[in-house]
């Protein structure tokens, strides 16, 4: 985790260094079905996360020997523009971004019902279009909304928050500077009615008392979250639906 | 900040592959009768949208929506060293990523053979009309050079990328500042001089149209792209996708591209 | 069963997961078990009670091959003795020769239909892994020539065809045009283009306002603007 620096992270009154609180959320907006040809999609803006998630599928597995007979298998590739980061990342796939795809994938084949779909596969792309730490969990975020969004029967619902450590003291939804240089970053997806953890990841330092309310801390977070999609992807719908027929 | 996504019906999943006889048909038809594939008057382009600074991190962005087509034009700006046989110049690259996102049989991977020519032509109209005036980008001769990235991200694909590309690297551009302060150096403006504006013709049947739709590029036997800036100048062309054009034609092309250049630069670059 | 899902009530907007009160009714479609006495949603949709079911309708989705639906699919290949269909699911179709109404011999298929080339086709029989057959030989089935075809969510198609087949026979007789609904979401429409692009229009208003109410009298005031535009009236 983080390296030396001068940089004081935490003020005189407990605040941080954008101003927050140790428990308060960045803004977090998120809009739905904003591409025309994917089968679903979300754009999140979080703190200055620009972030687009993007569904097709479930579709026939290709190749064909990477079909599976029992169930879909779900194909998530994570992606940062070149222009998303302060300096130029060059375009195409690196470890980081390869490990990211794969946790993601997994964390959402928790909750898509895959075995109603022998041989198919549901794919996932999140663009990272610009970066301000916390990209994995809010490219989860709006790709499980996008999943949604694409009618892809789920038993769940995904949804992420990050905590961490910085200058000894447990802060929800980490900003740039705090995940350079704060001592640890713990990011989780949980499904929103079963409470069950579908991806985590954590580096850095924590004792367990610490790691206790750093995930209790994203608990309570999820929940705001998870209304900020459900209030996305209804949105339009809800005004018409008056009255009932 | 209000975004510019427009809500609209899905594209169909049925047309990714080969276009119908049955679409086909009714395109032509369509053509026949005066009008385009989605309604439009014969000669038109789509309405477009552009956004510029939608990438706030970087020094100069635009998210260019031309009908269903959706492009993102990120400029990155950074230090380098010049090419040896250019020591008193800056450098200029152009990239073109299809997502997967924008398209069901886009794949992820290295640049393929079409975003390598869309870049390219994006690219030609821009240099070969000196709207970057390279020579200010040095800092110190034959060391030390600013070094212009033009990314762009297909998002969203439905035909004629090549006119969405060049609109939104070219909005971009207009709106880029050289991050020099970050280098003990000043802020200024990217030092621009004009504005090339790529328009593209399919033809189907006997007819030349500007700015087909997917349906359109994949109803057509060839493409062909004219780059004109507002002198009056061609900078660029390309044809491509098969098929053949005659001189007529071409010359039909041209004196399009120059009306419809100079249509976009007062809509969108007054 | 569509009609019954029209005469139900919407109880609401769900999310995937959402536990879902079945009121003493039965569970059907888009609603899962998952526990004693506990239900929840499948999907991102609504929540609707009939009278012996409630289902959720999802908004959107792909379209689940079931046997005996109409479909109309896109041949996208050329096998020796079957044509290879699209038909607008996760899982391709096959057309057998003996299943068309032409003699065709092995190797010789591409005389009659070739990739591109629509059929409006029943689904004949399909198996666990999804694969199905579809066939042309039963009454109103063939290989679709001129027209449109255009492309509409399938769980939408319902609404398109109104009850008992009310919306889609008002958009037909409006725009002097002939229809054909698959249901997997697939809309064939014939007739003059002027007509097509006005039938085409309607269809696309019932498919953006599916789930809203008063929708047939919209789309009749709709098709009566728009009468001065279509020819043959």
């Amino acid at each position: 985790m983080g390296t030396e620096s001068d940089i004081k992270l935490i003020n005189e009154d407990g605040t941080r260094i954008d101003g927050r609180t140790a428990e308060e959320l960045r803004p977090i907006k998120i809009e739905t079905n904003v591409l025309n040809r994917a089968d679903g999609s979300a754009l999140i803006e979080w703190g200055g996360n620009k972030i687009l998630a993007a569904v097709y599928g479930p579709r026939e597995a290709y190749p064909k020997h990477t079909q599976d007979i029992n169930r879909a298998i779900v194909k998530c590739k994570y992606n940062m523009a070149a222009f998303s980061v302060d300096e130029r990342k060059r375009p195409g796939p690196d470890r980081r971004s390869i490990e990211i795809s794969k946790v993601v994938s997994e964390a959402l084949t928790a909750a898509i019902m895959v075995e109603k779909f022998p041989r198919a596969q549901v794919d996932v792309f999140i663009e990272v279009l610009q970066a301000d730490a916390g990209t994995r969990i809010a490219g989860l975020t709006a790709a499980s909304v996008a999943v949604a969004a694409a009618g892809i029967p789920m038993r769940d619902f995904v949804v992420g928050c990050t905590a961490g450590k910085v200058e000894g003291k447990i802060v929800l939804d980490l900003c740039k500077e705090e995940d350079n240089f704060g001592e640890a970053d713990l990011p989780v997806a949980v499904m929103s009615n079963s409470g069950k953890v579908v991806l985590m990841q954590m580096d850095g330092s924590l004792s367990l008392d610490e790691f206790n309310q750093a995930t209790e801390m994203i608990v309570r977070a999820t929940k705001v979250i998870n209304q900020i999609q459900r209030d996305a992807l209804s949105a339009k719908y809800a005004a018409s639906m008056e009255g009932g027929e | 900040m209000r975004l510019p996504w427009k809500e609209g019906s899905k594209v169909p999943r049925d047309e990714l592959g080969v276009l119908s006889e049955i679409k086909k048909g009714y395109i032509l038809r369509q053509l026949k009768e005066g009008k385009r594939n989605d309604g439009r008057e014969l000669n038109a382009i789509r309405e477009a949208t552009v956004q510029t600074g939608f990438v706030t991190r970087a020094p100069g962005s635009a998210m260019v929506q031309l009908g269903k087509t959706r492009v993102l034009a990120g400029v990155k700006i950074e230090l380098g060293t010049p090419f040896a046989d250019t020591p008193n110049q800056g450098v200029l690259t152009t990239n073109v990523e299809l997502l997967p996102m924008a398209f069901p049989t886009f794949e992820s991977g290295p640049p393929n053979e079409n975003s390598i020519e869309y870049a390219r032509v994006v690219d030609r109209g821009i240099r070969e009309s000196k709207m970057i005036d390279l020579k200010k980008l040095v800092v110190t001769p034959g060391e030390k050079v600013w070094i212009v990235f033009i990314d762009i991200d297909v998002l969203d694909y439905d035909g004629n990328l090549i006119d969405a590309c060049n609109l939104a690297a070219v909005s971009a551009l207009k709106t880029a500042v050289i991050p020099g302060a970050a280098q003990g150096l000043e802020d200024i403006p990217l030092p621009v001089t004009c504005t090339p504006i790529a328009v593209t013709f399919v033809k189907i049947d006997e007819f030349l149209v500007p700015d087909p739709d997917l349906e359109e590029e994949q109803a057509s036997d060839g493409r062909i792209t004219v780059t004109t800036t507002e002198d009056g100048n061609l900078r660029a062309m390309q044809k491509g996708a098969g098929g053949a054009f005659t001189f007529d034609e071409i010359r039909e092309a041209i004196s399009m591209s120059f009306n419809l250049g100079k249509e976009l630069r007062e809509k969108y670059f007054r | 069963m569509q009609e019954s899902m029209l005469l139900s009530k919407n109880k609401g907007i769900v999310l995937p997961g959402d536990s879902v009160d079945l009121e003493g009714l039965k569970s059907r479609n888009g609603i899962y078990k998952s526990g004693e006495n506990e239900y929840r949603s499948e999907f991102f949709g609504v929540v609707q009670v009939g009278e012996e079911f409630v289902d959720v309708v999802s908004f959107a989705g792909t379209y689940m091959p079931r046997r005996g639906d109409k479909v109309v699919g896109k041949i996208i290949e050329i096998g020796p003795s079957m044509w290879i269909v699209d038909i607008n699911s996760p899982y391709t179709s096959l057309l057998h020769i003996n299943d068309c109404p032409w003699r065709v011999s092995s190797g010789d298929l591409k005389r009659f239909m070739k990739p591109g080339d629509y059929v409006y086709a029943k689904i004949m029989s399909m198996n666990e892994i999804k694969e199905s057959w579809i066939t042309l030989k039963d009454v109103g089935l063939r290989k679709l020539e001129g027209g449109s075809v255009i492309s509409i969510p399938p769980p939408k198609v319902p609404r398109i065809i109104g009850k008992g087949g009310s919306m889609v026979n008002m958009i037909k007789d409006s725009t002097q045009t002939r229809i054909m609904v698959g249901q997997n979401g697939h809309i064939w429409v014939d007739g003059a283009p002027e007509n097509i692009s006005v039938a085409v229009e309607a269809i696309r208003l019932v498919e953006t306002e599916a789930h809203t109410t008063g929708l047939t009298d919209r789309v009749a005031e709709f098709l009566k603007s728009r009468k001065g535009e279509t020819v043959g009236n």
